[in-house]
């Protein structure tokens, strides 16, 4: 499957939850500089990582994909775990590029800080695309070596379950 | 005061427009992708650089490897919460938390901060 962008999440998203987003991304914000000025250099970088937003965007996922399958008169409490799940294992993979981001802006940020910005956003992009296409490769290679049975069936075919 | 008035509009802006990117990419995995954007590190590096100089940045993002290592552990926490033990979206998130303190502060201990 290619990647590509849909904007149907606009007409799923209502204002508040844009609200929400913004409004824990500067908390989080806020707390790794306080996290740094109060407790010292080494326990704010592990801020920089916080998974402030995690909560509030798994939360909106499910909550959009539960609404759209109870629309249709099922129960959507499932489709709307497994939707958040493999949001969680998008993000697992892109964990993986934050520490290349990282480990890039610690190597070039004596030489030159434009280009140590630079190399870590490039860094973090090449890492996590790779990982996910990574794991896409070894998912297909797996399920030719053996077919799922029942629900872990239905929950790999969505790339959620390992 | 006005420093964290600008962390705090910076940081919302910059972690509002990954979120909404993330939104947008399908397959959904890839877009999860951008629920460990470099986010609040962006914002908060620039502000570190301007405010203390690139070695005061460059040791935070030395510690930040940790706090990466521990965002992925937790990932797998929520994944599993969610997939196996049934758990929804906002208890899952909430619970894993202890996975990433555990990981993050675990690794800090064990290896310390840039030199």
């Amino acid at each position: 499957m290619l990647v590509n962008l849909s904007s149907s999440s606009f007409k799923r998203t209502r204002w508040y939850e844009y609200g929400v987003r913004f409004l824990l991304g500067g908390v989080a914000t806020v707390a790794a500089g306080l996290a740094g000025a109060r407790f010292g250099v080494s326990i704010g970088g592990l801020f920089l990582a916080l998974p402030a937003i995690f909560c509030a965007s798994a939360t909106l996922i499910e909550s959009h994909e539960r609404r759209a399958k109870e629309k249709a008169g099922l129960s959507g409490r499932r489709r709307g775990q497994q939707a958040a799940a493999l949001d969680a294992t998008g993000a697992s993979l892109g964990s993986i590029g934050l520490a290349a981001f990282a480990a890039a802006f610690y190597v070039a940020a004596p030489a030159s800080i434009v280009g140590a910005f630079l190399a870590a956003i490039l860094a973090w992009i090449v890492v996590s695309v790779a990982a996910w296409r990574l794991r896409r490769a070894l998912r297909r290679t797996s399920r030719g070596a053996a077919q799922p049975h029942g629900e872990a069936r239905s929950a790999q075919s969505r790339g959620i379950l390992p | 005061m006005i420093e964290y008035a600008v962390r705090f509009v910076a940081g919302g802006m910059i972690v509002s427009a990954f979120a909404i990117l993330g939104d947008m990419l399908r397959p959904r995995s890839f877009g999860g992708l951008l629920g460990a954007a470099p986010s609040v590190a962006l914002a908060t590096l620039a502000i570190a650089v301007v405010q203390h100089g690139p070695q005061y940045a460059a040791a935070e993002s030395w510690t930040m490897i940790y706090g990466a290592v521990a965002l992925a552990c937790y990932s797998v926490a929520v994944c599993h919460l969610l997939m196996r033990f049934q758990f929804a979206a906002l208890p899952a998130t909430i619970i894993a938390f202890a996975v990433w303190l555990a990981v993050a502060f675990g690794l800090l201990a064990s290896f310390g901060g840039a030199a």
